[in-house]
Formats: C-alpha cells, sequence, structure tokens
C-alpha cells in the first residue's frame, strides 16, 4: 500500500489502488503536519503526561498506604482502600439513592449560586457606577462579607421555613459576595479613556454601561463567579453536613457514622468532580461571552 | 458628509480668553490661561509645547470633557458644554474597545447614531477599505500593529462624519518609520475630507509637515507663545523635511520651545551652568556629551 514509489506518486498511486480502498493521503505531507503538531503542542503534551504519571503514582501511593495500613503520626489503619472505594463506586452508581443525593446537591448549588450571580453582578455593576448606592451598600458588604457562610448555619435555619431553603441560603451566601467583589473590582478598574471615548462617540448613559462598563468587567465578574462557585460548594457541603437529610455532604458524613469508610472516600471524590465539572463550566461560559480573550 | 462639510464649510473651532484651573489642598492650579485659538474650517492646526504645558487640557477641553475655568469654546458659534459625536477624538492609547472587532469599533458612532445593523456594516467596510484593513475587520484590536490600531481609531473617529477632529499625541506610541506612514495616511484622508483638524503632539518635525499653522505653548500654566504660519505647499512630500524652508521652520520651533522646556525644568540651566559640570564619564565631561 504505501511503498516509497507509491507515496511519490500519488497519481499512480489513486491509479493503483483497489477499487474501494481509502487512497491514503500524500503520506508525507501526513507526517510532517504530525510532525509539526507534536512539535507545537510538546509542553501540552508533556504535561498531560506528568499529569497522568502523577495521578498514578498518587493512587499507588495511597494503595500501599492502605495495605500496609501505616501509622506514622496519621493512622492509615481505617482509610480505605482505592480499590474498595472503586467496588462502592461501581454500588452505587447503580443505586438511586446516591444519584438522588447528587441531584440534589447539584440543584442546590443552581439555585443558591444562581441567584448569587443574578442579585451579585447587577448589584456590582450598579454600586461601580452609582456612588450613592456604593456608599450605602458597602458598608454592610464590609461588615457581613468576612462571616464565613457555615457561621451563618444557625441563623439560617431560623430564617427559613424549611430545612431546603437554609441550605440555599448558605451557598447563596458563600457565593455571593466572591461575586460581589469582584464585579465591583472590575468596575472601578474600567478604563476612562473607553468610556470618553465612547461619549466622543455620542454614546449615552445606558449605552456607555451596556457596550463599555459592561464588556469591560466581564473578566473580573468571571473571576468573580469561578471564586463564587468553589465557595458555594464549600458552604453547601458545611451546610450538608450540618443540617442536611439528604445532598452529598449529607451522604460523606452518614457514612462516617454507618462506618462505611469506602462511601467517604466515594463522597469526597464526587464532591471533588462535581466542584471541577462546575469550574469547568464556568470556564467555559467565559470563553463564550468573551470571544476576545480566547486566542 | 464631505460633501455636506464642503458647501457649507462648517467645523469653526473659536477658544476665547480661556483659562482653567484646578482644585488642590493648596489652592487653585493653573494648567491653561488666558488663551485664544481659532481652528478655520477645513483648516490643520496643531498645538506644541514642553509637556505638561496644558496643551492636552485645552484639546480636552475642546473635546467637551474638561470645562473651562473661564472664557468659552465654541464650534461654529455653539459653545461646547460636553463631549458629541461631532467632535470626533483620537486619543494615544488608541483606545480601541477590545471587546469589539475591528468593524464593530467603526460601527460604533454609527450605533449609537440609530443606523440599522446591515447599512453601518456596509458604511464600516467602506471606511476600512479606504484604510487599507478590510481584511482585518473580523479581528480583535489586540491581535493588530500600533499602526494599524490607529487607523482604526482614525477611521472610527471619522465613521460619525464630525465636523472636527481632535487628535491627542496620535501618534506618540508608534515607531518613526509607521509615523511617518501614518501622518501620510491622516494627510490624505483630511484633504479627502476637508474636515477641520486640532491636532496636539510634542513632535515639532510633525507638527510643521503636517499643519497650515502651529500654536507654539509656554510651559505651565499654559498659553499661546506664538502662532506660526506653515507655508509649505500641498500636497506635501517627505522630501520637503530637507528643505531651507522646513528647516528654518523648525529651527525657530525650536528655539521657541527649547526656551519653554528649560523654563518647564526650572529653568536654572543655562549653557555656562553646564559647562561648570566636570564629571567625567568615560573620558568625556557631561558638556561634551551634551
Amino acid at each position: 500500500m504505501s511503498s516509497p514509489a507509491l507515496m511519490t506518486s500519488p497519481n499512480q498511486a489513486a491509479a493503483t489502488a483497489a477499487p474501494g480502498a481509502a487512497i491514503p493521503p500524500s503520506r508525507p505531507e501526513f507526517s510532517a503536519r504530525a510532525a509539526r503538531w507534536f512539535r507545537l503542542n510538546q509542553d501540552r503534551l508533556r504535561a498531560l503526561l506528568i499529569g497522568t504519571a502523577s495521578l498514578i503514582a498518587f493512587l499507588i501511593t495511597w494503595h500501599l498506604l492502605t495495605t500496609y495500613r501505616v501509622v506514622f503520626f496519621v493512622k492509615f489503619t481505617n482509610v480505605p482502600a482505592p480499590l474498595a472505594v472503586y467496588a462502592s463506586f461501581t454500588k452505587a452508581i447503580h443505586d438511586p439513592k446516591f444519584l438522588m443525593h447528587i441531584l440534589l446537591s447539584c440543584r442546590r448549588i443552581f439555585i443558591g449560586f444562581s441567584l448569587a450571580a443574578l442579585v451579585g453582578v447587577p448589584l456590582g455593576l450598579i454600586m461601580g457606577r452609582f456612588k450613592l448606592v456604593h456608599e450605602i451598600v458597602f458598608p454592610v458588604a464590609e461588615v457581613l462579607r468576612p462571616i464565613p457562610a457555615i457561621a451563618w448555619v444557625p441563623m439560617a435555619i431560623m430564617l427559613w421555613p424549611t430545612n431546603e431553603q437554609s441550605i440555599v441560603f448558605i451557598t447563596f451566601l458563600g457565593s455571593f459576595f466572591p461575586i460581589l467583589v469582584n464585579t465591583l473590582h472590575g468596575m472601578t478598574l474600567v478604563d476612562p479613556v473607553l468610556v470618553r471615548a465612547a461619549k466622543c462617540l455620542g454614546a449615552r448613559e445606558t449605552s456607555i454601561f451596556r457596550e463599555v462598563y459592561f464588556p469591560a468587567s466581564l473578566p473580573h465578574i468571571f473571576t468573580g463567579l469561578t471564586v463564587g462557585m468553589g465557595v458555594a460548594w464549600v458552604s453547601l457541603i458545611a451546610a450538608e453536613m450540618i443540617s442536611g437529610q439528604f445532598g452529598i455532604g449529607y451522604f460523606t458524613w452518614e457514612a462516617y457514622s454507618l462506618v462505611q469508610y469506602a462511601d467517604i472516600a466515594l463522597g469526597m471524590i464526587a464532591i471533588g468532580v462535581l466542584g471541577l465539572g462546575s469550574s469547568l463550566v464556568i470556564r467555559a461560559a467565559g470563553q463564550l461571552v468573551m470571544p476576545w480573550r480566547s486566542r | 458628509m464631505s460633501h455636506a462639510a464642503l458647501e457649507t464649510r462648517q467645523g469653526h473651532i473659536e477658544v476665547r480668553n480661556f483659562a482653567l484651573s484646578y482644585e488642590t489642598i493648596d489652592g487653585a492650579v493653573e494648567a491653561v490661561t488666558d488663551t485664544q485659538i481659532h481652528v478655520a474650517p477645513g483648516e490643520f492646526v496643531s498645538i506644541v509645547g514642553p509637556s505638561g504645558c496644558g496643551k492636552s487640557t485645552l484639546l480636552n477641553a475642546v473635546a467637551g470633557f474638561l470645562k473651562p475655568t473661564c472664557g468659552i469654546v465654541t464650534v461654529d458659534g455653539n459653545a461646547v458644554t460636553g463631549p458629541s459625536a461631532e467632535r470626533g477624538m483620537v486619543f494615544q492609547q488608541y483606545s480601541l474597545f477590545p471587546w469589539k472587532t475591528v468593524r464593530e469599533n467603526v460601527e460604533f458612532g454609527l450605533k449609537m447614531r440609530g443606523m440599522p445593523k446591515f447599512e453601518r456594516a456596509r458604511a464600516a467596510r467602506t471606511l476600512l477599505g479606504l484604510a487599507g484593513l478590510e481584511a482585518f475587520e473580523n479581528h480583535y484590536p489586540e491581535r493588530l500593529s500600533g499602526g494599524m490600531k490607529q487607523r482604526v481609531g482614525i477611521v472610527r473617529a471619522l465613521a460619525t462624519g464630525p465636523k472636527v477632529l481632535l487628535l491627542d499625541e496620535p501618534f506618540g506610541a508608534l515607531d518613526a518609520q509607521t509615523r511617518i506612514i501614518m501622518q501620510q495616511i491622516l494627510t490624505n484622508m483630511w484633504q479627502r475630507l476637508k474636515i477641520s483638524v486640532l491636532f496636539v503632539t510634542h513632535d515639532i518635525d510633525e507638527a510643521i509637515f503636517l499643519s497650515d499653522r502651529v500654536y507654539c505653548m509656554t510651559a505651565r500654566p499654559g498659553s499661546i507663545k506664538a502662532e506660526i504660519q506653515i507655508p509649505l505647499e500641498r500636497p506635501r512630500q517627505q522630501a520637503m523635511m530637507m528643505s531651507s524652508e522646513f528647516l528654518a521652520l523648525r529651527r525657530g520651533l525650536m528655539s521657541l520651545i527649547r526656551e519653554e522646556s528649560l523654563k518647564a525644568m526650572g529653568g536654572e540651566i543655562t549653557d555656562l551652568g553646564m559647562q561648570g559640570l566636570s564629571i567625567e564619564l568615560q573620558g568625556h565631561s557631561i558638556a561634551d556629551i551634551l
């Protein structure tokens, strides 16, 4: 098929190729392209390779520490082995209750985080634009901001009629402040020359807001959303562990109470994967909304 | 739009008894004082002066961003009260919207005016074609060179058909070669559109090469020190920069600016003082090097 004689003459190759067989695209060019692709993506391939190796090393270490029940300051006596966790994972994915825990946590994140974004972003934009609103809202925000969302748990239980609502509220609070603060920060960094340029081109207040302030703040808004999403998960898991009856945080805590140690690690890994997935969603959304920033 | 400008000869800028001061803790600081300038319809006028003399302040007042402390700025008899699309502005830092493509940047003024999408896209394409940028219409500004960015900046300012064009050291950030090309492009556009131009620069050659008339400002507080007619014929060629006429104008402006620059630096450095310096640098004294 690919003898040197055929490669040098594609026409001949086409003529002699068996009918129906795919004609190989001129091979030398293809391999040159492949070589170039490897050269251009060298760094990424390297990172991928080392990353995979490092993950495997982590799993092997985990496996060794647990099979030999190492006790060296920390005790691995009761820590589940990776294979045990995998076994409980294969069991859990067929268990509707486990899936329900995950879905419920995702729903809480979705509602709490979306509300935080829907309130935090516009409020930050308005605070950045109108001094009076800033002067009124900022002191209150500064007082409430340092309070960790977890510290709100008792108060939230008192404030909201149902447990579900109080957990969503905790999630909301966790993501709200990073979103608000970063949006506001983005607004203060808008280049005043761009605002002047817009004014010179006949833009009025609302157009300047829409065409300059908002897009100029978007990178910081997305920083806020990314950070906010992280804190939302932290807050959610804590709230679920304290006051939940459902959710992946509750699942993890319940596993400890029921002495199902493999499920503890499963819960933790599930939380990690969900957190990673949701920040990837936000990053993808950011690239979609800000095409000028992706190369 | 160029036809309208031709027929009615619009774009007469008039700055009278102008002064502008800033409020500081130590009291008011005068940036510009007792200044009168004017730009006739279709005229190209430059303002040169030492750095910090208030030439940009003056331009920003004409644009409508700063209010004069006293005096008045008018365009065609109407007092300037704020920025408007009738006074196009080009900034040194290009100030293109990074989130808009080249074409969207050019369309911006037309969009603000409410022109339908299809029409303004066509208008922007035509203008970009004139500036040799049609191949880049869908690029984001970040990917353009400095000269291309500033061409977009100029085209964007001209897209709405303003009566006057204000430029604040537009080529200051460009390298010498690009700057010369940009000067040529600006001259061509100006001649085609017959628009009035007020151009701020600290580059004397640039001011002479481009302008019909040059105002030279004093050190802070800035005022007009001299007004120089540039009688060089048009169209201007690069070769003119070597002519004796050009060089004579250059020498004259140089000495005016030099005087003011020294004043701005404290006014104490004199040639005598320089010779008094005897610090050795690789065997040469500073006076030799200077």
